[in-house]
């Protein structure tokens, strides 16, 4: 329970700042200084606006459905916030150490859909609906690939148990996983080179299972399609829709859903990270005498293991999230008919084929 | 149609899609990365076109600081005016060229010299008022390329906007409104010590030249209403006011009505031509310039031809229904005039003797013939003269008086004139 407001305090400020950075970002990328008036280098610019955001007339369409218009914000937030009651922060360091983790993340951000589509509807505006339609086929389409390559990392891992999955990539896959005791080169035992005491990225589940390489690069595709960021933000598209299922919302619901927003882009960062990325282990390896790992990683259930495991996966993903910030203003907007030739064309059979693969991989796995 | 054998695009096969947009998607990446990063490294300095280095910065960030930091205007830049007063002869040619009527000059003559500009330049007027409304200027420049002294020049600074637009108006008049007030009333009681000699001099002269001039009788009548119109209209002028009608009247000047504005001009342009109005129309400088040289000139000029040109002007009884016209326009430009203008007339009004000539001149035109009457014209002349010539009759009220007495006054003043020498 005590989690709740550390995680809410983390998205909020992580929120204000990732604003910040991702119009830093942006200016730097074209050219250009971002935010530079407000405190030192324009950081404070972010908060000058919330505090305007909040003070903002709380505007609720005369011709609305009134209640899914006022339920939308909230069931959006909460839906991506209970998304994060199963992360894995550090070792021994989560909310919930559910069975099934991975699954129940993939449903509780679906009803993020529903949401929107409420928003969309209940704001009775042509561009609302417009957007909504198209959030709603769009993250309906990238699930299937988005949890097909997560299938991939959970027949790898053979656990739903995100705790699990961060085990097996770590030092201690000995002492805390239930279903490996040791790491291999590639995950292939039949090498026998053993990774168990080197750790490093070497044991991260791209590394364990190569073909997650491609996966990752599919959940990634797949987890931008499902924040509606840009390269996919057909659902907000400012120069056709205005700005999409959140066209009609002011002040206080609009910061919400903008938090939520954010709020989905942390998560699929970090489940990335945890997934692919070898979650809150450090990425450098033992080399001999040189023990990197064992000085970058704490022991789980002790301080340092703590520390060290929220540093190295919040360093993980704020690097993701600074990549999509990246892309975002790097690639056009596809269009619809694009949008879903990726989806069902080109990543849904990838991820397929990812998992046939990696079906066979873990058959040299031990 | 040409058949490509390229294949991009909707063209390409499925796995060539895929090919091409893995490689185009990273290429961008590429881009955007590099210039995140040269943006953090590389800043273009803010520096003028004509700096060579100007073409040089190719990458990192292209934004303009603007109010922390701006490209150098060169010097040479023409936006904000500044008057630099101290140069300023307040000669008017600046607000009576500027197309949208955007400087206010209020001249008050001195009753010296007031000093020497930069330049040379004698200064014989003070600027009581010399404002310029920048949210009316239009940047033409013609009011600096007209400027004689060229105290009013167009700066660099460009920046000036206000959130009032009353403080876009400049006020460049280095005096406060009391010491303009004082400079005006040092001037008219100057005026009127010097009316009050000339009346009680030129009472006898007047008397004696009718008499020795040919045309005595019948011409005195008509010079009077001549001479006064322009006592008034001149005032007029000069009023902070009333800048459109200086404008009018100096280009008609030529046109009977405007004779009498400068009613100096007029006994040297009824007798000689009209060669020297335009001389003051067109040139300004020369005469504020040399005005002390063509004082001196003038004077012994003068004096020699002051019957003759006043004959003519006696003669030019065309005139005499001008004054008539003028003397009923006179009452109505004192009401519109300028605040100045009007304390002026009403002061002199309690002298009596000066107004009184004005006023009266339409009515008594024909039948007055009485020397008394003479005298109030001479008197009134000369005030005109003095009055009417922004520039010349400021410039040294001892040098130019002479000058102008002698023009105007020629047949009763000549005396006078010579008496206040």
């Amino acid at each position: 329970m005590i989690l709740i407001p550390v995680f809410l305090s983390i998205i909020l400020i992580y929120t204000v700042f990732a604003v910040y950075a991702e119009r830093k970002i942006s200016g730097f990328i074209q050219d250009r200084y971002g935010p530079v008036e407000v405190g030192p280098h324009g950081i404070m610019q972010t908060v000058a606006d919330l505090i305007k955001l909040l003070i903002k007339e709380d505007i609720v369409p005369q011709s609305a459905d009134r209640k899914l218009f006022i339920a939308a914000p909230a069931i959006v937030f909460s839906a991506i916030f209970a998304g994060y009651a199963v992360l894995p922060f550090a070792p021994g360091l989560e909310a919930s150490r559910a069975s099934v983790g991975v699954f129940y993340l993939l449903a509780i951000i679906s009803l993020d859909v529903i949401g929107l589509l409420m928003a969309g509807w209940g704001s009775n505006n042509k561009f609302s609906l417009y957007g909504a339609i198209r959030a709603v086929a769009q993250m309906v389409s990238y699930e299937v690939p988005l949890s097909l390559s997560v299938l991939a990392v959970v027949m790898t891992c053979q656990t739903l148990d995100l705790q699990e999955i961060s085990y097996q990539q770590s030092l201690w896959i000995k002492d805390f996983s239930t279903v490996s005791d040791a790491n291999y080169l590639f995950g292939i035992q039949s090498w026998n080179i053993n990774l168990t005491e080197v750790g490093g990225f070497l044991t991260w589940n791209i590394f364990r299972n190569p073909v997650l390489m491609v996966g990752f690069v599919v959940f990634f595709v797949a987890s931008l399609a499902e924040c509606n960021r840009a390269p996919f933000d057909i659902p907000e598209a400012e120069s056709e829709l205005v700005a999409g299922f959140h066209t009609e919302y002011t002040g206080f619901r609009f910061a919400v859903l903008f938090l939520g927003e954010y709020a989905i882009m942390l998560l699929v960062s970090f489940l990335a990270s945890i997934l692919f990325l070898g979650s809150w282990n450090s990425p450098f390896p033992n080399i001999g005498f040189i023990r990197l790992a064992d000085w970058t990683n704490g022991y789980p259930g002790t301080f340092s293991g703590i520390a060290w495991g929220t540093f190295w996966l919040i360093l993980k993903a704020f690097s993701l999230i600074g990549l999509q910030m990246v892309i975002r203003w790097t690639y056009p907007r596809l269009r619809v008919d694009q949008l879903m030739f990726l989806c069902w064309k080109v990543l849904t059979p990838l991820a397929l084929v990812i998992i046939l693969i990696s079906g066979f991989w873990r058959l040299l796995m031990n | 149609m040409i058949q490509s054998n390229v294949k991009q695009g909707a063209k390409n096969s499925y796995w060539g899609s895929v090919g091409e947009g893995v490689t185009s998607l990273w290429k961008g990446l590429l881009l955007t990365f590099r210039h995140l990063f040269q943006a953090l490294k590389y800043k273009r300095t803010p520096i003028g076109v004509e700096n060579k280095d100007y073409f040089s910065f190719d990458k990192g960030i292209v934004t303009l600081q603007y109010p922390h930091e701006a490209i150098p205007v060169p010097d040479n830049g023409r936006y904000r005016l500044h008057n630099e007063i101290e140069d300023c002869i307040v000669c008017d040619l600046c607000a009576k060229i500027c197309p949208v009527n955007c400087i206010e000059i209020d001249a008050i003559k001195s009753t010296e010299e007031i000093g020497k500009t930069s330049d040379g330049s004698t200064k014989r007027i003070y600027a009581g008022t010399f404002d310029i409304d920048m949210a009316k200027c239009c940047y033409c420049g013609l009011c600096t390329t007209v400027c004689p002294t060229e105290c009013l020049t167009m700066t660099k600074t460009y920046d000036y906007s206000e959130f009032d637009i009353r403080n876009m108006v400049y006020h460049f008049s280095d005096l406060t409104p009391e010491q303009a007030e004082e400079k005006k009333r040092l001037y008219e009681e100057k005026q009127k010590e010097k009316a009050k000699a000339k009346s009680s001099e030129a009472a006898k002269p007047s008397a004696d030249k009718p008499a020795s001039s040919e045309k005595t009788g019948t011409p005195k009548p008509a010079f009077k209403p001549v001479v006064k119109p322009p006592v008034v209209t001149p005032k007029k002028e000069e009023g902070s006011d009333v800048k459109p009608e200086d404008k009018t009247p100096s280009g008609d000047q030529q046109s009977e009505e405007k004779k009498p504005v400068r009613p100096v001009f007029k006994p040297v342009i009824k007798a000689p031509a009209s060669s020297p109005k335009q001389a003051e129309d067109s040139s300004a400088k020369p005469e504020e310039k040399s005005g002390d040289s063509e004082a001196g000139q003038v004077k012994p000029e003068e004096k020699k031809p002051l019957k003759p040109v006043f004959k003519p002007v006696i003669k030019a009884p065309s005139s005499t229904p001008k004054p008539a016209e003028e003397g009923g326009e006179k009452p109505e430009d004192k009401a519109v005039s300028s605040e100045s203008g009007e304390v002026k007339s009403e002061e002199k009004k309690a002298p009596k003797p000066v107004f009184k000539p004005v006023i009266k001149p339409p009515v008594p035109k024909n039948p007055p013939s009485g020397e008394a009457e003479q005298e109030k014209t001479s008197t009134s002349s000369e005030e005109g003269k003095q009055a009417s010539g922004n520039t010349k009759p400021e410039e040294v009220k001892k040098t130019a008086k002479p000058i102008f007495k002698p023009v105007i006054k020629p047949k009763p003043k000549q005396e006078g004139e010579q008496g206040d020498q």
